[in-house]
């Protein structure tokens, strides 16, 4: 019984979760100028890291939050990068 | 994909709940993406929204994973420092980098420069 509303709400949560992606995905595809694709961008990767968190919790694996955690530095990394970009026209000066 | 782990039924409650709270508060903050009309109101929704909801969710995961191997399971702790850290550097840098632009090529209605705090 408990396992089967816990997998409802996941499912639920998974749902919700890529409807956020979904928004991320808007906001990329129409942001009037540079800077929205990037914000989108930086939420995209955000929920996508939520998405696998709640995988590892539907499977009770712990390999999708060694994904998660890669996930986030990347995606830190290409954020940060993509607005020293916009800032200097140059990313390594 | 219907499945979950065997859980008894206070973690299952304390899972489900933490959840489904992560993922609503992730969806508003994605919705204020959408929603909101320049880029300087757009910039605070996702960041927001975003830590909130990693938060809960990690919470959730530490409950699942300690119940599961009946042991303090901690590891997500590294995701939920490291967002925090992180998620106001991104809001700092893009919101700068926005900033510059905007008033390089003179756009109207950007925040003003406050007392010379930024020289940028």
């Amino acid at each position: 019984m408990s396992t089967l509303f816990l997998a409802l709400i996941i499912t639920m949560s998974q749902i919700l979760l890529g409807l956020a992606m979904g928004c991320a995905t808007y906001r990329i595809i129409r942001g009037p100028r540079s800077q929205d694709r990037v914000l989108g961008l930086d939420a995209l990767y955000l929920a996508g890291m939520l998405l696998l968190l709640t995988y590892g919790i539907q499977t009770g694996r712990t390999l999708f939050f060694e994904a998660a955690l890669v996930v986030a530095l990347l995606g830190f990394a290409g954020t940060v990068a993509l607005a020293k970009f916009l800032m200097r026209g140059e990313v390594i000066e | 994909m219907i499945q979950a782990p065997e859980l008894p039924l206070w973690a299952a409650i304390i899972v489900g709940v933490f959840v489904l709270m992560g993922a609503l508060i992730t969806l508003i903050g994605a919705l204020g993406l959408v929603r909101l009309g320049n880029f300087y109101e757009r910039v605070h929704p996702p960041t927001l929204g975003m830590t909130l909801g990693t938060s809960f969710i990690l919470i959730a995961s530490i409950t699942c994973f300690s119940v599961l191997q009946s042991r303090p399971v901690v590891h997500e702790v590294l995701i939920a420092i490291f967002i925090t850290v992180t998620t106001p550097i991104t809001l700092m840098l893009l919101a700068r980098a926005a900033l510059y632009r905007d008033r390089t090529e003179g756009t109207e209605n950007i925040p003003k420069d406050i007392g010379g705090l930024d020289n940028d």
